[in-house]
């Protein structure tokens, strides 16, 4: 009897030390991130005025804001978007439609999982030797180029994701009432998955946004407002990490803005994504 | 009649033509999706091939990194890779494990939602955000601090006293450890708790049921059902630290003399890229570079390419 209530608190006592302990792991995590939320807004907050979205990024010890790198990225991030998002749909399709239980589609995948989660910086890298070198220069359909290649994956998983829910009695009526699969793919299947789709560019839309590494390489850095996309190119992360790593107090004050901005924007769209779509988040 | 069947005929054969061409059009993006994954591989190989000729598998294993004399190694680089996302582990993965322990068994179900999103949302922060706190306000602050208690502590200490030996600015090898922990931990978090998420209900009752407590429903039940996807996720988790460029860049210091002390400044394979690439003047230099970034496309995509085969299935039962 003795020997089983020393076994019974034994027990009692390591439950109690396991809760205490994913307590404490929780509080951990969320203090760590509430004390970065918290510091992005008080310092991000400063500088946060009108003047950042009407001015371009200044030299040191002068007013300015942020117009050219903003546009910049909006530039590179949309294109991006729009090319990655069309050759992933068709992978997708090829995936779900024709490949699907065969040997080549399950690499497909297996190859697209990992491009998900490449460094992203070593997509810079391949297309600086590709793109950069052969034109001499630096230029933001280079920075386009790079994104892209981050927006494709996401957008295959998320399209194959809506791909794979379409019951296949649909499919079967179609093809019963004689519609050959071209038809089937563009009059019923997109059409049904057209909103995983969107939702899914929207993602890669908000993540692209945040991407430093491979615009280091491509689009460059442009001081100046520049719309053209064949020379180099201001985008908000590159100009965040020059800013940051500066000497200049200034130059601080408007990094932490463009940061706050930054974080908004990817936040909003995926909290709309939520809302709207009541899709999850693609992190891997 | 025969005008009928003429008709219909052309349309069947039109139909089977674009038919044809859709699959043989998916077919060979499909294709070239394989294509740009060997083209990444074969352009670093190409890049690098001078560095490879000249320095051998010797850049692997000596730490020289001399612009003027022309001699190039990358082991500090790839220490500082190996060892920042080492940290990451150590430290992100027990935070992770107990924050999904708290999520999926301990919080009240109001909670759960609410966390749920809160951790998701807070994976998908810019890196580069986390960099720039990290330089800016947890360097300085408890950066430092636990920096000069470590020192304190253990710099006396018999062999692991060599890890903490160095100043305590807050810009070194550690510090990047915390911060890409930081980065991971949300990532882990909603990875493990998918995973627990998971598992039947019927079979943790049954445990509850024979008298188990919560840990031990935990320990004996969840954890070796979901043994695959949380190793799957560490895995995974410790791509992404390999990989990551911005939240390293700014406060590992990019230094390349090799120490094997955690207090001083380092470099890791992409802080290096991200520093160097653009200013690197000569062949030998940017083919060195690209050596480095070949070694790190290569441990990650072996990383990545276990973490996706443990994680397989998992993904499908996740999203239904």
């Amino acid at each position: 009897m003795k020997k089983g209530s020393y076994l019974y608190f034994k027990r009692r006592l390591k439950n109690f030390i396991s809760k205490i302990f994913a307590y404490l792991m929780t509080s951990v995590s969320l203090f760590f991130l509430g004390w970065l939320l918290f510091s992005l807004i008080t310092y991000g907050s400063s500088h946060f005025n009108l003047s950042l979205f009407m001015e371009t990024t200044p030299p040191p010890g002068m007013e300015g804001g942020l117009l050219n790198a903003i546009l910049g990225s909006l530039m590179m991030v949309g294109l991006a978007v729009l090319m990655g998002t069309p050759i992933a749909v068709v992978v997708a399709v090829y995936l779900t439609e024709y490949g699907s239980p065969g040997y080549f589609a399950s690499m497909l995948k297996y190859v697209n999982d990992i491009l998900l989660s490449a460094p992203s910086i070593i997509l810079g890298l391949f297309i600086y030797q590709i793109y950069v070198l052969r034109y001499g220069s630096f230029s933001g359909w280079a920075g386009v180029l790079a994104l892209s290649l981050i927006v494709f994956p996401i957008v295959v998983r998320a399209s194959e994701n809506v791909l794979t829910l379409i019951p296949d009695h649909l499919k079967e009526a179609a093809a019963a009432l004689g519609t050959p699969k071209w038809k089937t793919i563009i009059f019923l299947i997109l059409p049904i998955s057209r909103t995983g789709i969107v939702t899914g560019a929207v993602l890669a839309f908000a993540r692209v946004s945040g991407e430093t590494a491979p615009l280091l390489f491509t689009a460059l850095n442009n001081q100046f407002m520049n719309l053209d996309l064949n020379k180099p190119m201001a985008s908000l992360p590159v100009v965040i990490f020059q800013f940051a790593m500066s000497p200049y107090d200034d130059w601080h004050k408007i990094a932490w803005s463009g940061a706050l901005f930054l974080t908004l924007i990817v936040l909003t769209l995926n909290v709309c994504v939520r809302l709207i779509f009541r899709q999850k988040i693609i992190l891997h | 009649m025969g005008d009928v069947a003429e008709k219909t005929e052309r349309i069947l054969k039109r139909n089977s033509i674009i038919d044809t061409i859709f699959l043989r059009v998916s077919l060979i993006i499909s294709i070239g999706v394989f294509g740009v994954c060997i083209a990444l591989f074969a352009v670093l190989v190409q890049g690098s091939f001078l560095s490879i000729e000249t320095f051998g598998f010797s850049f692997l294993f000596h730490s020289d990194w001399n612009p003027v004399t022309q001699n190039f190694g990358g082991l500090s680089a790839i220490y500082g890779t190996l060892v920042t996302s080492f940290l990451a582990l150590l430290l992100g993965v027990p935070i992770a494990f107990g924050t999904s322990y708290f999520i999926t068994e301990l919080a009240p179900s109001w909670l759960k939602t609410p966390l749920t999103i809160l951790i998701e949302l807070l994976a998908i922060i810019p890196s580069i955000i986390l960099g720039m706190w990290g330089l800016f306000v947890f360097a300085p602050s408890l950066g430092v601090d636990i920096e000069s208690w470590l020192n304190n502590a253990l710099s006396s200490k018999f062999l692991i006293g060599n890890l903490f030996r160095g100043s305590h600015v807050g810009i070194n090898i550690l510090t990047a450890g915390f911060i890409l922990a930081l980065m991971i931990i949300p990532f882990i978090t909603s990875i493990f708790k998918d995973a627990f998420d998971l598992v039947p209900k019927m079979i943790k009752e049954s445990a509850y049921g024979l008298g188990a407590t919560t840990w031990e429903v935990v320990w004996h039940v969840v954890l070796p059902y979901t043994k695959r996807q949380v190793i799957g996720g560490i895995m995974l988790g410790l791509g992404r630290a390999l990989g990551e460029t911005m939240a390293v860049a700014f406060v590992i210091g990019n230094a390349h003399s090799f120490t094997i002390s955690l207090l001083m400044p380092g470099s890791t394979i992409s802080s290096v890229l991200a520093n160097e690439f653009t200013e690197a003047v000569g062949d030998l230099y940017s083919s060195s570079l690209l050596y480095l970034a070949l070694i790190l496309s290569i441990i990650s995509s072996i990383i990545l390419g276990i973490s996706q085969w443990l994680l397989r299935g998992f993904k499908k039962k996740r999203n239904k």
